[in-house]
């Protein structure tokens, strides 16, 4: 996309929302310099207004990965049913509501597609999805994609449940915990889905929780730059459900570092070829800034 | 940060290798139907697909086999190969592809796919959306049974699972059909007002695998591109601003304005199939094809059925029988008032099907109820696999005659 298309013709600005003139002013789209983390607040972010529960540590976490995309003007996102796409759907970046787990089935055709259709500018494809879209009913799509190295990056947004279904149990919630549909307690343990991706080659990994927002952003930069040169990328973020835990509100961040400690210390995999690629990325852009 | 380079060389080719496609003129869909030069070749159903397929500019084609379409899609990877389609792979199996099939057309790109019955079922999810999300994506289907106990027999009852999703549906009775419709089915699903999936169905075996004569076009032409641009929904390529179904679905919330979006929403996807009716009148010549249309005796029927209704039709006449025939090309949309009109002079109509339901006489019965006087027979079918002998429908009919005995001809 380019700015033309995104400002407004002359006369018309005044006639649009308040929000939409702020995007296009203040957004992050075109910039040279791109917003940073410590800038949130301070300009027109992405992500509108949302009908997420309050203190849900998720919509940090999906607030956080569209600060740190790359070219959000050249960003197509794709999710399934759950929470996550609640506040994806509100984000200015076209966003497939697709069917039930089917992202990583229609990312796979929407990235090939793209690059049929603009062969000499890159389109970066991100599927957003929860741990019940894409290690239960997506399970498939998402192993074939990596399977077939597809160039897109997946973020799995694990909240070690079905949220928005009300609280049953998934491949990633853990042993013994009692969810609806698990009433005894789950009675196999978490899906390693961090190992799957590495048996499965995956050319960037990385597990992480939303303690370190700088963090959240340079790991999904990564993520996506991977993705458009060398492969598949694969993020795997705690995103707590407050409610379905039952996380009082003003705790719901000491939780995350409390996991992060415990089990969900933050891991890069990264294959040989991908840090050949990010180191070059990154060695550039430190002598740019210089 | 770097930017794609424009048409690399595959891996395995040489430097100086061109796509075939490349080398294909672009031409005026209407003159390659209608006038261009066409010569005839013996050839199988699967064949005359691959030949369709050749002369349809396909960006994207997505593959997984099963019987009896794997011929097609197979000869759609050799096309990919020598460059006559730019992208193809194999899927993992149907959810994906028809998943993966609808993510390439959102992405603005001639998308096409191929199954069979079973198939098609496992795909259902994804394909009953594609109406919905405004993805003109061909989808060629090569009836077989579903049902338990597992059979690779022709049987067409998919057909019926497919009605009222909102999908284009064309239904061939031989392989020209086959090469024709698939070519027309590009064409029509792309229109800016019709803007929908179109599925091009045919009788697995009695048609895929039976070599029939199809005139075909020189293929050194090709149809126009896809204009992603040119869509009732924008392509999601972050080019031009999303449709409001993909920003937030309104199906999200309950309230009365989610339910009247949904409900006007399905009303223009099954407008939309409405519309397209001028256009297949205009690759197909019309809807429907009649026979003898001044017969008190027809036969409706659409795929194979209609090569032996023709027989019959043949057969009848050298016994001195007036006996009609109605080919329905479309079965979405469904050419009401072209039924209607043929069947005037109409006293008795027979609907032989290939599968058990009967779909295509329950159609029939809706649009000709309270406007016909004519006695509607259901059958003769056949299914699970068995074939249609002329005379089996010939006696039918006779039967048909002796239940209404005031007939005489």
């Amino acid at each position: 996309m380019s700015l033309a298309n995104l400002t407004p013709s002359p006369g018309f600005e005044k006639w649009l929302p308040i929000e939409y003139r702020d995007l296009v002013e203040n957004g992050p789209y075109f910039r040279d310099k791109k917003p940073k983390v410590s800038d949130m607040g301070k300009f027109k972010e992405i992500v509108e207004e949302h009908p997420m529960c309050a203190g849900c540590a998720m919509t940090l976490f999906i607030r956080l990965v569209f600060i740190g995309l790359p070219s959000p003007e050249h960003t197509v996102i794709v999710g399934t049913a759950g929470c996550g796409r609640l506040a994806i759907s509100q984000g200015s970046i076209p966003f497939i509501y697709g069917n039930y787990g089917d992202t990583n089935a229609t990312a796979s055709g929407l990235k090939r597609g793209l690059d049929v259709r603009f062969p000499n500018q890159f389109k970066d494809v991100l599927v957003m999805a929860g741990d019940g879209g894409l290690i239960d009913i997506g399970f498939q799509h998402l192993m074939h994609g990596w399977f077939r190295q597809e160039k897109f990056t997946t973020i799995l947004l694990d909240n070690e449940v079905y949220g928005n279904t009300g609280g049953q149990e998934s491949g990633m919630t853990r042993q013994g915990q009692i969810l609806k549909m698990a009433p005894r307690g789950k009675k196999t343990g978490k899906i390693d889905a961090m190992g799957l991706a590495k048996v499965s080659e995956v050319d960037y990994i990385a597990r992480i929780a939303p303690t370190n927002p700088a963090r959240v952003a340079r790991t999904v930069r990564r993520a996506v730059l991977v993705a458009r040169e060398i492969g598949s990328s694969y993020i795997q973020a705690y995103t707590s459900c407050n409610i379905e835990y039952a996380i009082p509100t003003p705790d719901v961040m000491q939780d995350a570092f409390d996991v992060e400690k415990d089990r969900y210390g933050f891991e890069e995999i990264i294959s040989d070829r991908a840090k050949e690629f990010l180191a070059e990325v990154e060695k550039k852009e430190k002598k740019d800034k210089k | 940060m770097s930017t794609q380079t424009a048409s690399k060389v595959p891996e395995g080719k040489p430097a100086d290798w061109v796509p075939a496609g490349d080398k294909q003129e672009v031409v005026d869909p209407e003159w390659l139907m209608h006038e261009a030069p066409r010569t005839t070749e013996f050839i199988t159903g699967s064949e005359a697909a691959r030949e369709a397929i050749r002369r349809c500019n396909v960006d994207v084609a997505i593959s997984y086999p099963i019987t009896p379409q794997s011929e097609t899609m197979q000869q759609a990877g050799y096309l990919y190969d020598e460059g006559y389609i730019k992208e193809y792979y194999r899927a993992e199996e149907e959810i994906g592809t028809m998943s993966a099939i609808s993510g390439a057309s959102r992405a603005g790109v001639r998308s096409l796919t191929a199954t069979s019955g079973p198939g098609l079922m496992r795909g259902m999810e994804a394909i009953s959306s594609w109406p919905g999300a405004r993805t003109p994506i061909v989808l060629l289907n090569m009836c077989r049974v579903i049902n338990t106990p597992l059979a690779i027999q022709p049987d067409n009852i998919e057909i019926s699972f497919l009605l009222n999703t909102g999908i284009l549906h064309a239904h061939g009775e031989n392989q020209q059909d086959f090469y024709d419709y698939t070519l027309a089915a590009f064409m029509v699903s792309e229109e800016v007002d019709v803007t929908l999936p179109a599925v091009v169905s045919v009788d697995g075996f009695f048609v895929t695998h039976a070599r029939g004569h199809v005139s075909m076009q020189d293929a050194k032409y090709k149809l126009p591109p896809r204009d992603g641009w040119r869509s009732a929904v924008p392509a999601m390529d972050n080019e031009n601003p999303p449709a409001r179904i993909s920003r937030d679905a309104p199906i999200q919330k309950s309230n009365f304005i989610s339910y009247h979006m949904h409900a006007s929403w399905q009303q223009e996807v099954f407008a939309a199939v409405k519309r397209s009716a001028k256009y297949w009148r205009k690759y197909l010549g019309d809807l429907i094809e009649v026979v003898n249309p001044n017969a008190k005796e027809m036969i409706i029927a659409s795929g194979a059925a209609v090569s032996q209704a023709r027989e019959c039709v043949r057969q009848s006449e050298e016994k001195g029988i007036e006996v009609g025939l109605i080919k329905v090309k479309t079965i979405r949309p469904f050419p009401e008032e072209e039924i209607l009109n043929a069947v005037q002079n109409a006293e008795r109509i027979y609907i032989p099907e290939f599968n058990q339901a009967g779909w295509l006489h329950k159609e029939v019965c809706s649009t000709l109820y309270g406007k016909c006087k004519a006695n509607i027979i259901a059958g003769p079918r056949v299914y699970g696999g068995m074939t249609m002998p002329t005379e089996l429908l010939l006696d039918w009919m006779a039967e048909g005659r002796k239940a209404s005995p005031s007939y005489t001809f």
